[in-house]
């Protein structure tokens, strides 16, 4: 037998997989066994090396990374593809939803992004009473987790307050399931005070949902806005991105000489890199994959000109801790000024370069810069720009260290506090916590609060107890426990104050 | 003017478990109570300068300069082996700090805070400091939205209270034993000024929590727990309790061969008070 079919067979005999997952992973396993895009030497080297990296995302790119629907044309028009007619109660709402979701592709194969809830669903609730809401909404997430179960799938809501995003909130800290993951969009002029703390109190409860920053988000975007997807990744509604590569920037620090080195030879060289692979990527996607013929193009969920490359990296931590080594100085970063500085360079030179680099078949005709949040075997490296899990500093100075970042990372950048469970009794704390990071410029805010069985942990959501169990007997229902369980023993990550995860991060069979 | 400095042991930017919302707060050195409960007993004394600390400190960071022991904090590697030997529960490592420096602090972190906490050691050792930094909280544009809280144990009189209450918008107060014989033996000094103060509090209005440390066989019998009870309804039966667990944390001394408190123990005494009528009982949310 060859090591290929050696390899599907040990995935179909996998006692520790159910058998979608042993579905999925044979399908990856197949798409891999193709030729890549054609590349260049030198991309395919620092490929080969994983100085950058193209997130597993398959050798074949025949679908877009993360497809952002507008969802409200189903609802609305119905869709003649499906043979669905327009919703006209709550329920026809909620069943077309239901349906639409298993015909929108991602990287997972399951849909990364479910819409913005209560914008889709409120006018659909002025019959409903407020019980019934809660009790139609309470099964629609059940239907989610159980028959979705990828922590990267993601919900949005907010920012203004209504029934349906309380409703929402309210069963979420109620189920405490991983999946969705949610995120509530918030905004100082038109979320009302009492919203925001119910997203407060639920962040306390189960550690979602995370907290994005309308105010800095929305002008990015055009009128027909954005929707925040999987791992906290920022993009346009009524498309989504292409693709997202990452360079490793602790790669990049370990081949330069110095700092000097690093700016003017080294990082511009892989920066160059990885903006080939990203277009060999695109250019499969755009010109050979037919993806675009898709009915989703054609009944306008989604349009071809309206996905963005995410240009990601991370590392960052190790990066300057390396760069700090080689100028003989012993401050840490995270901890110490000089060390936070250098990283604040490194990511303007990042956002800068992106942001000047035409590209084609791109949103805007460029690609969106994107603090990456980790694959679930990234060997010692901290995702994006975070602070190494358990050495972050205290909640405060950690946010002072960090914001600088943010103005840099248009598509996101996923951080997680690590809050002790003394916040259970002060929720008014946790309130200003994540108004002085917004002040000071964080786009997005993520909690884990240290007794909750529900962690994040690179982005995506696990529950404590699952990975217990699975590493136990082997197997669960929810693909980001693999993908956790992994995370968790090579990523140091149970050992971070408190955290949060998502679901992409399983990529391969790594057996 | 002679502005006054106060001696801080350490100071955090966040904390949610010292007052409303997250607040900066200062742990101020020096205490006039001596609990073998304490679980900061380094914060009891000042230092007198022996130098008993110097020779131990692994990293250089203590020197004796014209006969004061100096700590350079840049090269400490917080191992707190100084704490470990000292004689007399001081600590070689505070900082002085002047109300513009506090001030300072406060603007650097305003957008995350709620307020301020004065903790310890005990405070109100430094009562001085402690009016003019609430005073120019107050009189500041800028940071006059922060609430200013007291941590303290009570053993402040009456009327120096008074001189400090105008400026101070709530106090969390210790108390340790209603027993008189007990709370001697536990802090070393009488109860009655104690009591006095919370009634003051109360009566003031700035009376935002009281604080009651279980200790097993010591604090948690019957006649103490009745006693609290009594105590709180005759104060308004929904002032805030917030009862805590002895734990071995931090203690040293005599008191690690006591007991721990337990989390159903808590949980069955929480319940003895409510059903007393006390109806703003708060217990600890972790047991370390
Ligand atoms: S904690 Fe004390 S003993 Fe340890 S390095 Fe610092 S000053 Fe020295
Ligand atoms: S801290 Fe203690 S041991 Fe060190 S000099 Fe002061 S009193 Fe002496």
């Amino acid at each position: 037998m060859s090591e290929l079919l050696k390899r599907f067979k040990g995935i179909t005999e996998d006692p520790g997989l159910s058998f979608t997952q042993k579905a999925r992973y044979l399908s990856l396993e197949a798409e891999n066994s193709l030729p890549y895009p054609e590349l260049d030497e030198e991309t395919a080297k620092a490929l080969e090396e994983r100085v950058i990296c193209d997130m597993y995302e398959g050798h074949v790119p025949f679908k877009p990374r993360y497809v952002m629907p507008d969802y409200s044309v189903v609802l609305e028009k119905g869709s003649a593809f499906l043979e669905l007619e327009p919703a006209t109660t709550l329920d026809e709402a909620i069943n077309s939803l239901m349906i639409a979701y298993h015909h929108v592709p991602s990287v997972t194969n399951m849909p990364v992004f479910i819409g913005r809830l209560d914008n889709l669903l409120l006018p659909y609730c002025d019959e409903v009473s407020d019980e019934d809401l809660y009790k139609k909404l309470k099964l629609f997430w059940r239907y989610l987790d159980r028959v979705l179960p990828d922590a990267f799938m993601h919900a949005n809501v907010g920012p203004t307050d209504n029934r349906v995003a309380r409703t929402i909130m309210r069963i979420d800290a109620e189920l405490k399931q991983i999946a969705p993951n949610l995120t509530f969009i918030w905004d100082p002029d038109v979320s009302s005070d009492a919203i925001f703390s119910q997203a407060c109190e639920s962040i306390i409860e189960c550690s979602k949902p995370h907290i994005a920053n309308n105010p800095l988000h929305q002008p990015l975007f055009d009128d027909y806005g954005y929707g925040v997807a999987s791992c906290y990744n920022v993009l346009p509604l009524c498309g989504g991105a292409s693709t997202l590569t990452r360079i490793n920037l602790r790669e990049v620090a370990r081949r330069s000489k110095d700092t000097a080195d690093f700016f003017e030879n080294v990082l511009p060289k892989y920066i160059d890199l990885n903006f080939r692979l990203t277009e060999a990527r695109i250019d499969h996607l755009f010109n050979k994959s037919g993806f675009f013929e898709s009915f989703l193009v054609k009944e306008d969920w989604i349009s071809r000109d309206r996905f963005t490359a995410m240009y990601g990296i991370f590392a960052m931590a190790q990066c300057v801790d390396e760069l700090q080594a080689k100028e003989g100085r012993a401050g840490k970063y995270g901890h110490d000024e000089t060390a936070n500085q250098l990283g604040h360079r490194i990511s303007k030179v990042l956002y800068e370069v992106v942001e000047m680099r035409p590209m084609e078949n791109c949103w805007r005709g460029k690609a969106m810069l994107h603090s990456q949040a980790g694959l679930s075997d990234d060997d010692g490296c901290t995702p994006g720009v975070r602070i190494p899990y358990g050495s972050e500093p205290d909640p405060v100075t950690h946010v002072q260290a960090l914001a600088e970042h943010h103005a840099f990372y248009p598509s996101g950048v996923s951080e997680i506090l690590t809050l002790d469970e003394t916040i259970e009794n002060n929720p008014a704390a946790l309130e200003q916590l994540v108004k002085g990071a917004f002040q000071l410029g964080f786009r997005e805010f993520s909690a884990n609060v240290s007794n909750n069985d529900l962690v994040r942990i690179t982005g995506y959501m696990v529950r404590l107890s699952d990975i217990a169990k699975f590493k136990e007997c082997g197997g669960s229902r929810i693909n980001t426990t693999v993908l956790g369980a992994e995370a968790a023993e090579t990523g140091k990550i149970l050992e971070r104050a408190p955290r949060v995860m998502s679901h992409e991060l399983a990529p391969r069979y790594s057996q | 003017m002679n502005l006054p400095l106060a001696t801080v042991s350490k100071v955090l930017k966040f904390s949610c478990v010292d007052g409303p919302g997250n607040r900066l707060v200062l742990f101020l050195q020096g205490c006039n109570f001596a609990c073998p409960t304490c679980h900061n007993p380094h914060t009891m004394k000042l230092c007198n300068d022996c130098g008993d600390c110097v020779p131990e400190c692994p990293t250089g960071s203590l020197t004796i300069v014209q006969g004061k022991v100096v700590h350079d904090a840049s090269i400490c590697d917080q191992c707190d082996k100084c704490l470990d030997v000292c004689p007399i529960n001081a600590n070689p490592k505070v900082t002085q700090y002047s109300v513009d420096d506090v001030l300072a602090l406060l603007y650097q972190n305003k957008p995350f805070l709620n307020g301020i906490t004065i903790s310890g050691g005990e405070a109100t050792t430094q009562l001085k400091f402690i009016i003019a930094l609430f005073t120019a909280i107050k009189t500041d544009e800028k940071l006059k939205d922060l609430t200013c809280f007291i941590d303290s144990n009570g053993y402040l009189p009456e009327a120096a209270w008074k001189t400090v209450l105008p400026v101070t918008d709530g106090v969390m107060l210790d108390i340790k034993a209603f027993n008189n014989t007990l709370h001697h033996l536990l802090t070393t000094r009488s109860n009655q000024r104690v009591l006095a103060t919370a009634k003051l509090l109360f009566e003031a209005g700035k009376l935002h929590e009281l604080r009651y440390l279980l200790i097993p066989g010591r604090t948690d019998s019957d006649e103490e727990i009745e006693d609290l009870a009594n105590f709180v309804r005759a104060l308004d039966t929904d002032t805030p309790l917030r009862l805590n667990a002895f734990q071995h944390h931090g203690v040293k001394g005599e008191a690690l061969t006591w007991p721990t408190m337990k989390e159903p123990d808590v949980e069955r005494i929480a319940a003895e008070l409510r059903s007393a009528g006390l109806t703003n009982v708060v217990v600890p949310a972790v047991y370390i």
